[in-house]
């Protein structure tokens, strides 16, 4: 065991596997390197040759264009950098991607359910569902929402009242808008009390079920506390809020709050679409636990909503995790078709319009490729954790 | 392809050697035929017919260019761009010359490292509205949603326009002029914008054009011309002189009709562009009779507006801005002599 293997009599350096190795990884370094040195020098090169300018500078220039949705932003045309343009980007597409991956798992782990159902209707109706939407490429999707659903919903001048303030039309969904006054505080109080003391509860109901085998109705209890704290909340400072209703202005609902139909017609796309593979993933996930389980968990007495809830799911959650994970990536990384239909996010605005007006495509390109990246590896870093929280744990 | 374009100018050029871009003419004889960046279709300016055969105002451009460098008008290939693809393709060398009636702004003509050649078409932005609305001026516009192009000099406008009147609007962007034209049509927002070339030519294929009326604001100078990239001055050179041969042969009064009987002219001007007398042609590198050539197989820069935007054309535009400069418009081309 002492002998020094590499140097062993007979075998040639090029024969020990060790040296070769490093050689090897030497090489492949070496090249990589050289092509990016080439790459590297020869965009400087051909750039300079062409006399197009280069640099972050236009990051502090005014946009100079309008936005058809900003959020949580103040934006102005005049005063705006191409900045603003970036973070209102990145904020449309976390926006539109956070509700997509919401919806979609709903939906997802709702029709990967159904589509196990004995009964013959439910599963063939999720069956439809997930082989149509399968096989329909995402943006004639988002086409199809947008130009044949949503745009021809009656015009703003016929639009449908669902109740006084509460109207559809082919621009959008409008209902009041909150309006806080001072003492609005309260209600967030109340909301994060509600939270707190709802994962309280729920510990506490663990821990004695653990021990007495008594149960909790946890669910109800933590939608009394989400619900009621920031009611009373409000009750106590004196309804510190007004809401401002919709009204039909001179060629548009004015006032109120709006989901356009951009949002709307790019957030049913994704999350109808992506929803569909969840499903998938969920059905083969369900299917991987042995069919032993259930009947254990049947033997033992336990119902049948609960076998799924407590038995199953848990286990599968182990083979769904994986998969689903590149999923919520494709989703927000899908989110980009949106320029097709108008809805601004990043790659539409920042670099679509600002792009274009700035020339600047290697800059721009690069920062939208290093969000996706970022937003990506996010995503991943999340779910691994979360992965790792669910694995089994062998005892 | 919307992704692989918008890529195109950096890969373009990471990959590329920078020679290509040296002597297009050569390039361009060499593959024998020009690549010419156009509309995605806008009736008119650029869009294919029945036969899928491209057609149009800046087509006819194109087809000029081809006519002067080759002798033949359809030694073309056409790359259709949308408004955010158009530069990169250029920049790229996807396209030789790109006409695609662009508005000749500083910072593209510096700052984006193109050549402008010109003006074929004095333009400016105006808005298209329903009838039915009860619009009369763009001032009455405030609160509306407004559909346009993305990656035009409009969005710049609109914005300073309803600015200085204190207005406020909802913009609704898209990539081509077709889905804003949807868009327009399904009522999913008021105003259409853009130059109004385009307002004439995109109301021209609307199933009710007479319930649609263009208001009576322009609101920019829009100067549309063709373009090439920087750097190669004889090729911009060609591009220049092909339109300013078709402005001159109008002002001449040299038609594809009687170009024939005109090479005989008693003008010394008319002689020198058409080639009968001096070496204009040679000047350029190319065959003598290349205005020549361009005026039969394409026409004078009157009978092409005509042709494809005239009176006689669904689009109805009147000359304006765009007759010659002798009759009242501000069509002026330098002499070639």
């Amino acid at each position: 065991m002492t002998a020094d293997v590499s140097g062993q009599a007979g075998v040639s350096m090029w024969r020990d596997p060790k040296i070769r190795a490093v050689f090897f990884q030497v090489l492949v370094i070496a090249i990589f390197l050289a092509f990016v040195f080439y790459v590297g020098n020869n965009t400087i090169e051909n750039l300079e040759k062409r006399g197009i300018a280069s640099g972050f500078g236009f990051l502090s220039q005014p946009a100079g264009f309008g936005i058809g949705i900003v959020v949580l932003m103040d934006y102005n045309a005049q005063t705006s950098t191409h900045t603003d343009v970036l973070f209102i980007g990145i904020l449309n597409t976390l926006i539109v991607a956070i509700t997509g991956i919401f919806l979609a798992t709903i939906l997802g782990f709702v029709f990967g359910v159904l589509r196990l159902s004995h009964n013959w209707v439910v599963n063939k109706i999720a069956a439809t569902y997930i082989e149509i939407v399968r096989n329909i490429p995402l943006l004639v999707q988002l086409l199809f929402w947008y130009f044949a659903v949503l745009s021809v919903l009656p015009r703003v001048k016929e639009s449908l009242y669902l109740s006084e303030n509460f109207l559809i039309n082919n621009r959008g969904i409008n209902f009041p808008s909150v309006i806080p006054e001072a003492g609005f505080w309260m209600i967030w109080v109340g909301l994060l009390l509600g939270i707190v003391a709802t994962v309280v509860v729920s510990k506490w109901a663990h821990k004695r079920q653990d021990e007495t085998g008594q149960q909790f109705p946890t669910l109800l209890v933590s939608i009394a506390l989400i619900i009621g704290l920031p009611v009373l909340g409000a009750l106590i400072a004196g309804i510190p809020f007004e809401f401002d209703y919709p009204k039909l202005g001179r060629f548009n609902i004015q006032g109120g709050w709006v989901l356009e139909p951009e949002f709307l017609a790019l957030l049913l796309g994704l999350s109808i679409y992506t929803g569909a593979f969840i499903a998938e993933i969920v059905r083969s996930g369900i299917n991987s636990v042995s069919h032993g389980q259930t009947e254990a968990a049947h033997s033992l007495g336990i119902k049948p909503s609960f076998t799924m809830r407590l038995v199953i799911l848990p286990q599968a959650l182990r083979v769904i995790i994986p998969p689903l994970t590149s999923q919520y990536l494709n989703l927000t990384k899908n989110s980009s078709l949106a320029t097709a239909i108008g809805y601004p996010e990043i790659v539409a605005i920042f670099a679509g319009t600002s792009l274009n007006q700035t020339g600047q495509a290697i800059e721009i390109i690069g920062i939208t490729m290093l969000f996706y990246l970022t937003i990506s590896l996010l995503i991943s870093v999340f779910m691994n954790w979360y992965n790792k929280r669910i694995a089994l744990v062998e005892r | 392809m919307k992704k692989a374009s918008l890529l195109a100018v950096a890969t373009a050029a990471t990959f590329m050697a920078g020679a290509a871009s040296a002597a297009t003419l050569d390039d361009v004889k060499a593959k024998g035929f020009i690549q010419c960046g156009v509309t995605t279709g806008l009736a008119g300016f650029a869009s294919p017919n029945d036969q899928g055969v491209w057609e149009g105002f800046d087509v006819d451009f194109c087809r000029a260019m081809s006519a002067a460098v080759f002798g033949n008008p359809d030694k073309v290939k056409y790359t259709p761009t949308t408004a955010k693809e158009r530069f990169t393709a250029l920049q790229s060398g996807e396209i030789d010359v790109l006409a695609r009636n662009t508005t000749w702004t500083m910072s593209r003509d510096v700052n984006l490292g193109f050549e402008f050649i010109g003006v074929n078409y004095y333009d400016g932005q105006g808005f298209m509205v329903k009838k039915s609305l009860g619009v009369s001026s763009a001032k009455e516009l405030s609160g509306a949603r407004v559909c346009l192009q993305s990656g035009t000099t409009t969005e710049l406008n609109l914005a300073d326009y309803f600015a200085a009147n204190d207005m406020k609007y909802d913009s609704v962007l898209f990539d081509t002029a077709d889905e804003v034209r949807e868009a327009y049509i399904k009522d999913t927002c008021d105003v259409y914008t853009t130059d109004q070339s385009g307002l004439y030519a995109q109301r021209s294929v609307i199933s009710d054009p007479e319930n649609h009326v263009v208001l009576p604001e322009v609101i920019s100078k829009e100067p549309l011309g063709p373009l090439v990239r920087h750097g190669d001055n004889a090729w911009g050179d060609i591009a220049r002189w092909t339109l300013n041969a078709m402005i001159n042969a109008e002002e001449m009064g040299i038609t594809s009709g009687n170009v024939d009987s005109m090479m005989s002219s008693k003008n010394p001007a008319v002689g020198r562009l058409l080639g009968a007398s001096g070496d204009l042609g040679a000047q350029l590198n190319l065959d003598a009779k290349w205005a020549y050539n361009i005026v039969k197989s394409v026409g004078n820069y009157g009978e092409v507006f005509e042709k494809h935007l005239g009176a006689a054309t669904p689009l109805k535009i009147t000359r304006g801005l765009n007759a010659l400069w002798s009759t009242g418009g501000i069509l002026y081309a330098a002499p070639a002599r």
